[in-house]
């Protein structure tokens, strides 16, 4: 049951997705998520598509994995498509009954927010399935690192370290609710059926348990830290280096290029030389 | 009729998933009633997963578990009832301790069971006195208590519910000699007071000697032997090979016995070498050997 959970799971294969600098990938997330938005009309939303399905394609994860990223948050979806479609009036009326109408322009709404929704998803979930927790956390440390220069070296170094922390810490949580949810049920506890209230009553064997072995882990943790002289991020350095590669040169020219064709797109759209009606 | 019988139980984690792993392979067993079976095995070896299965805690991926001749996921709806008449103890059960008061914690498996305040309270009682808990430390949080005193708690949460089968996982594991000492006694105490079941997974082979009726040896997910105690600990070549071994007291008469100064090097107890030691030492009539 807890293991559906697959929010930043890593998942090993050897692609060359895999093998990119994490800083990289990092970047080239944001610029999708930022095309992703401003990807207004169908050709470049299309396009983006294409080239997340390559994406998604290459990374050698498959494909049932993503999907079952999307079944988290249908619901989202669904109430997103369906407010979108009632309250945009633009365009022409496509139906109506009792007193709600629906325009081709809350259709074309709805469906362009689904369309986001899932690639915002999709990419984002592509990200943490090709890169460890630890290159992630790299990666936002190296790329804060300018900020050193206005005196917040520590504050960065501490927010990484916290950072690692936390996601080295989330499969042990899980690793220990599980227990703790099997003991308990070994005592019989209904953590499954019964109104509500009870339900969120009967979460309490599992909870303070939890809490309490967590500050337990916590000590141990610094005490551990404290034993092998941590004392923040000065003068630290780490034993896996990142330099960007060809294949890492090679990927910033593709997105380049990706963008600058969302760009010329987007232009050609507007400029009325592309269109596209189906009204 | 055996009490528990297990039949071609296989169980594999993360099915469809990268870290898929076969956890079990068709395990034929069968437990009967009233004895201690002790279960070794190499870290990873399954013991864990074959226990969680015996109370459902686990479902078999294939193959089928009976309790009293009866099929456990017969009715899936009704496994809770399984669960208290097969009593699971978790490795390092202390840190599932979560009331405010001891009292209340053992109270939690009965409670649950759906027995009267009466009952309950008798059986709470009973429970704390089986462990060795003094009446006055049952009002007291259970986080305020030693270690060995939280342990001995989190066990008496389940004896409460007066299982036919106690399962116990590492009971003994981190404690101090007088306090593992002491948990095992009243293990075979409740054994003995309700003529009960009781199933100990351990890496102690003195815990397992000292207890067991019959021992079963897991590896790598199978079952690698299941026989009476002493005829487990005399293989002692296939036990090193599989990364277990033999309790201390048996390694030291092995030697004796190759050295030809004891007859034999079947002795798992220390007991046992007492009683061997002394006939062996008064026949040849001198203490000064």
């Amino acid at each position: 049951m807890l293991k559906d959970i697959t929010l930043g799971q890593y998942y090993p294969t050897n692609s060359v997705l895999h093998r990119l600098d994490p800083r990289l990938k990092l970047i080239v997330l944001f610029a999708i998520i930022v095309f992703i938005f401003i990807s207004s009309n169908v050709f470049s939303l299309a396009f983006l598509i294409l080239f997340i399905a390559l994406f998604i394609i290459i990374s050698k994860v498959p494909f049932k994995i993503y999907i079952r990223n999307i079944k988290s948050i249908v619901l989202i979806i669904a109430l997103t498509t369906t407010l979108n479609a009632f309250y945009v009036d633009t365009g022409t009326v496509v139906l109506k009954f009792w007193n709600i109408t629906i325009t081709s322009g809350g259709i074309e709404r709805a469906v362009f927010m689904t369309i986001r929704i899932i690639l915002l998803i999709l990419s984002s979930a592509m990200l943490t399935y090709t890169t460890t927790p630890t290159e992630l956390t790299y990666a936002i440390e190296s790329l804060l690192g300018p900020l050193k220069h206005l005196g917040l070296g520590n504050a960065v170094h501490t927010l990484a370290m916290m950072m690692t922390i936390a996601l080295r810490f989330i499969p042990t949580l899980v690793e220990e609710t599980e227990k703790i949810m099997n003991a308990q049920k070994s005592r019989g506890a209904d953590l499954e059926s019964g109104p509500l209230l009870k339900r969120i009553k009967s979460l309490l064997p599992i909870l303070i348990p939890l809490l309490i072995s967590s500050f337990r882990r916590a000590y141990d943790l610094a005490e551990a830290m404290e034993c092998r002289c941590y004392s923040g991020g000065k003068g630290r350095q780490r034993m896996k280096q990142f330099k960007l590669g060809v294949r890492d040169y090679i990927s910033i020219f593709i997105v380049i290029l990706l963008i600058a064709s969302i760009l010329v797109i987007n232009y050609l759209y507007s400029a009325g030389i592309i269109y596209l009606n189906v009204w | 009729m055996p009490i528990i019988k297990v039949e071609n139980l296989s169980y594999t984690y993360g099915e469809g998933t990268p870290y898929r792993i076969q956890a079990l392979s068709d395990i034929n067993l069968e437990i009967l009633k009233g004895e201690i079976v002790g279960v070794i095995g190499h870290t990873g070896s399954g013991k864990s997963t074959l226990i969680q299965h015996l109370n459902g805690l686990l479902k078999p991926t294939s193959g089928k578990i009976y309790l009293e001749g009866k099929d456990i996921w017969a009715e899936p709806k009704r496994i809770r009832e399984l669960r208290f008449k097969v009593g699971l103890v978790f490795q390092y059960p202390e840190y599932q301790l979560f009331e405010e008061t001891v009292y209340k914690d053992i109270a939690f498996g009965p409670r649950n069971m759906g027995l009267d305040e009466p009952e309950i309270d008798k059986r709470v009682r009973e429970a704390a006195h089986m462990v060795g808990l003094p009446e006055q430390l049952l009002a007291k949080s259970p986080f305020d208590l030693s270690g060995g005193e939280k342990r001995r708690a989190a066990i008496a949460g389940v004896m409460a519910m007066r299982p036919e089968v106690l399962v116990l996982d590492e009971p003994t594991a981190g404690l101090d000699p007088s306090g593992s000492k002491l948990i095992l006694e009243r293990i075979c105490e409740y054994r003995q007071k309700y003529n009960s079941t009781v199933i100990v997974v351990s890496h102690n082979m003195e815990d397992i000697a000292k207890i067991s009726d019959r021992v079963l040896v897991m590896n790598k997910g199978k079952i690698f032997m299941f026989d009476k105690s002493e005829r487990i600990f005399a293989r002692v070549e296939e036990l090193l090979n599989i990364g277990l071994n033999v309790p201390q007291v048996t390694q030291v008469f092995i030697k004796l016995n190759k050295l030809g100064l004891v007859p034999s090097s079947n002795v798992y107890t220390i007991e046992q070498a007492k009683s061997l030691l002394i006939k062996q030492l008064s026949r040849r009539g001198t203490f000064n050997a």
